[in-house]
């Protein structure tokens, strides 16, 4: 709530920090505790929905952009073999991020009896 | 010359209404197995829903093993189990009477419609008449204060007119900026452009980027874009593959988005599954409540709907316009965020396209628009929008109008304009330039300032813009060195502002549903800021402030605004005063009386000539029809029918002429009625010089007894009314305070 992803107060998230060159990317990303406050207040708020996207957003911090975007395009139809997607699933529950491992697996069920699969 | 008779049209009525703008929109009949059916069709499924062992087993007549993609998204994820055997027990028109009802609230219809599936929540929004359409959307959107979101392109893609576009628009008071690209390459760029100067006019504006998917995500985890929208869903699983996604990875994508703090809505909207030729026989729609429901199911905390690109095969329908609004309802119905369409220009028709936003325009909406085209219609590179920059006095005077909040303001002064549009284009140019990317002169900055559009601005090597986008993705450029860059270039407000955007990306609170930041920062959204409404004297009404900004559009005046227009002085004329008028016995005399206020308090007539003008004309006219002319003050009375019988009554013919400061012109005869007249000029604005010289000239004919002069009021289509009404009132005031009830005529000499 108070602080970046690398752990970096907000008070010190500054104009003068950026132009100190003290800044990294991690500075300047949403840490995961926020995110899981963030899905409190919309679950509080009865949204349970945005509330998993929000867990699933808080579990997505641990990776990388690269991640992110590889195991994105995985996803989009006909990109991945079903072998490829289960690594993918174990990938994300290896790193803590078991809600998104979970999607992961119903994709997996749906992509093979739709042959969405590559 | 008569109405051009268009082919084969013997009827000139037909040819005319052939020509109408209308006419040019293209009309279909319904054929619902191609899909071309707006609200329902015999091949949309009868809503249905199953349940066992606290898994869905059939969802709208489809067995679990028949699910498509879609379907099994949904069945997992949106419906909410605990509300569903209630709420689709409930008879669809059931629930309609409660979308209407005041006393229910809206968390109980938001339970009501996660509950529902996509069938059995477009049977419900599809009893609604478009007037109970309008009460459901004032109590169903999510936040209370309404707002406005805007494109910001330009055809080359220049960042100084992207910048002073984004700063323009937000002076305007959009809060959410959407900006694309023709040339792809080049969208970084436009981010980066549009991500400072939306910061010039004020703080808090978001900014998106609308590009393939994966560079807009990319962008957007560099800090360069503060939300995404164009994540699209689609209604039948063949469109949705063809759109090379599904909704598991949307679901993915959704998240990924949030795990990097970016707000995220989806977009979905009628006619792409048509259009596409993948519509499997149903309903726009039934279709668009599938994608409403895997939104919700995804964990989107809204939706960009309302047909939005398929507003034109929508409109080619019956109930077209029906549809789009529809279509926000039902994000509405499961408790999302509405940026609600009107920004594909739907008509050729003024008329048409204007008809179509009128609804949600009433009722309010979390975005009215998801993309006002906010710069000149040719250079919004998503196409026309409903709306475009020079639609938008239009749009602050219907707010006026009408008394409603459509999200914008007036920009009083054309001065402030021009300063925040330098402002923001000198900050990007000098970012571009510190971080070595491109170099533009103060020449430029000058034109893309006072340009209308990109063709007011010279068109340089499209390779600048091509090298800058690739060097802001080479290096990389990200938020953190924009920052720095606009410190280090002396732009520190700027600096500031989008240092604040990235904190609101480290909080977090804008990523709850309906989120927007007001100009100091705080985030309305539906948690902060709910829309409460529950009848007359609820919700959302406009505070003192904003009241007065949307009355205070610059073209109003104020009666003293109009005495300093009217009132200018006449150079080298003045009517002095002599005594009391007496009856004269000259016969060949024609009397000429003027208002209290001519010549004194009001110089000049709503036509543009001057008082003295068009007194000079008619008593020349009189003159060269031999008689003589007398001149005389009525102070009494301000009616012109008044003023002309009394100055009949002193004349020595017993023919008058009555003539009011504001140019309105009879002539009168002694024993005719004073609402009679024998000859009447009453469109002020319309009267010409000559036209006043024939009055005099048929006043001293009616003296003589010989024919008159022809004199009509010309041929108009002017709108004289809307024209001149406002002026003439303020006018009759001025007149009125000036009138002496009780004082006698007095007669009047020209002194030069």
């Amino acid at each position: 709530m108070s602080h970046a992803f690398s752990g970096r107060p907000l008070e010190q998230v500054t104009v003068a920090a950026a132009v100190a060159g003290e800044l990294g990317a991690d500075d300047v990303r949403i840490h995961a505790d926020t995110l899981r406050h963030q899905a409190d207040v919309a679950a509080s708020a009865e949204d349970p929905r945005l509330a998993a996207n929000l867990r699933r957003a808080a579990e997505l911090t641990a990776l990388a952009d690269e991640d992110l975007l590889r195991i994105y395009a995985a996803l989009r139809p006909g990109r991945a073999t079903e072998a490829e997607l289960t690594e993918i699933r174990d990938e994300l529950r290896g790193r803590g991020a078991i809600e998104c491992a979970a999607l992961v697996e119903e994709a997996i069920g749906a992509y093979r009896r739709r042959g969405l699969t590559r | 010359m008569g109405t051009e008779r268009s082919q084969g049209h013997a009827s000139g009525r037909f040819a005319a209404l052939d020509a109408a703008a209308v006419n040019q929109d293209g009309f279909l009949h319904e054929e619902h197995e191609a899909g071309l059916v707006t609200i329902s069709s015999p091949a949309d499924p009868e809503p249905s829903l199953r349940i066992e062992d606290g898994a869905v087993v059939e969802l709208d007549g489809r067995p679990a093993a028949d699910f498509d993609v879609i379907d099994e998204f949904v069945a997992r994820h949106g419906i909410d189990l605990a509300a569903a055997a209630e709420a689709m027990a409930l008879e669809p028109l059931q629930i309609a009477r409660m979308m209407v009802d005041i006393n229910v609230p809206r968390e109980e219809l938001v339970r009501i419609g996660r509950g529902l599936t996509p069938a059995a929540l477009a049977r419900v929004v599809a009893l609604l008449r478009p007037a109970e359409m309008v009460l459901a959307l004032t109590k169903m959107r999510a936040r209370r204060t309404p707002s406005n979101q805007a494109h910001v392109t330009n055809r080359q893609d220049d960042p100084l007119l992207i910048a002073a576009d984004a700063a323009t628009a937000v002076a305007f008071g959009f809060r959410e900026l959407e900006t694309t690209v023709p040339v792809l390459g080049d969208a970084p760029c436009n981010a980066l452009a549009m991500l400072i100067g939306s910061q010039a006019a004020a703080a808090g504006a978001l900014t998106q980027c609308s590009i393939e998917e994966s560079q807009e995500l990319l962008l957007g985890l560099r800090g360069l874009t503060t939300y995404a929208e164009t994540v699209s869903l689609y209604g039948t699983e063949q469109v949705f593959a063809d759109g090379d996604d599904t909704p598991f990875s949307k679901a993915f994508l959704a998240s990924a988005y949030a795990s990097r703090g970016l707000k995220l809505r989806v977009t979905s909207g009628a006619g792409a599954e048509v259009l596409m030729g993948a519509a499997e026989g149903c309903s726009m729609l039934y279709l668009e409540a599938r994608c409403v429901k895997l939104a919700w199911a995804i964990g989107a905390q809204g939706v960009q709907n309302g047909a939005i690109e398929g507003i034109n095969i929508a409109g080619s329908l019956p109930l077209g316009m029906a549809e789009a609004v529809a279509e926000n309802l039902m994000v509405m119905m499961c408790g999302l965020e509405s940026c609600s369409g009107n920004d594909t220009l739907m008509s050729q028709s003024d008329i048409r396209r204007t008809a179509h936003i009128m609804p949600i325009f009433l009722a309010g909406s979390d975005f009215l628009f998801s993309g006002f085209g906010s710069v000149t219609a040719y250079d919004n590179m998503f196409g026309p929008s409903n709306f475009n920059g020079d639609d938008l006095d239009d749009y602050l005077v219907l707010q006026r109008d009408w008394g409603v909040d459509g999200g914008l303001r007036t920009v009083e002064e054309e001065e402030e304009l021009i300063a925040v549009r330098r402002r923001a284009a000198t900050a990007v140019r000098d970012v571009l330039h510190h971080l070595g990317l491109a170099s533009y002169d103060d020449a430029r900055i000058e034109q893309v300032v006072l340009a209308h559009g990109s063709k007011d601005v010279e068109a340089l090597d499209p390779q600048i813009v091509v090298g800058a986008a690739a060097g802001i993705v080479e290096r990389p450029v990200t938020v953190v060195e924009v920052v720095a860059a606009l410190a280090e270039t002396g732009h520190e407000l700027e600096a500031e502002r989008v240092m604040a955007m990235v904190h609101q990306r480290l909080r977090g609170d804008y990523l709850q549903t309906a989120a927007v930041l007001d100009e100091e920062m705080n985030v309305l959204s539906a948690r902060t800021d709910p829309n409460d409404y529950r009848g007359p004297g609820t919700g959302y009404s406009l505070s003192g402030r904003r009241r007065a900004e949307i009355d205070g559009i610059r073209q109003a005046r104020t009666r003293a605004d109009l005495l300093g227009e009217f009132g200018r002085p006449l150079d080298g004329v003045a009517l002095r005063e002599l005594g009391e008028a007496e009856p004269s016995s000259e016969p060949r005399e024609v009397a000429v009386g003027v208002s209290p206020t001519f010549g004194a308090e009001i110089n000049w007539t709503l036509s543009g000539l001057s008082v003295w003008e068009a007194l000079r004309q008619v008593l020349a006219g009189i003159e060269e029809e031999e008689c003589l002319g007398r001149l005389l003050k009525v102070r009494h009375t301000i009616d012109v029918g008044m003023i002309g019988l009394t100055a009949a009554r002193l004349s020595g013919s017993g023919i008058g002429v009555g003539l009011q400061a504001k140019g309105t012109a009879l002539i009168h005869r002694r024993d005719l009625p004073p609402l009679a007249n024998l000859e009447l000029l009453s469109v002020a604005p319309l009267i010409t010089a000559e036209m006043y010289r024939t009055v005099g000239q048929n006043a001293a004919r009616h003296v003589k007894g010989v024919p008159l002069k022809p004199l009509r009021n010309p041929y108009t289509e002017e709108t004289i009314g809307a024209r001149y009404h406002a002026a003439t009132v303020g006018l009759v005031a001025i007149e009125r305070a000036a009138c002496l009830p009780g004082a006698p005529p007095v007669d009047l000499e020209v002194v030069r």
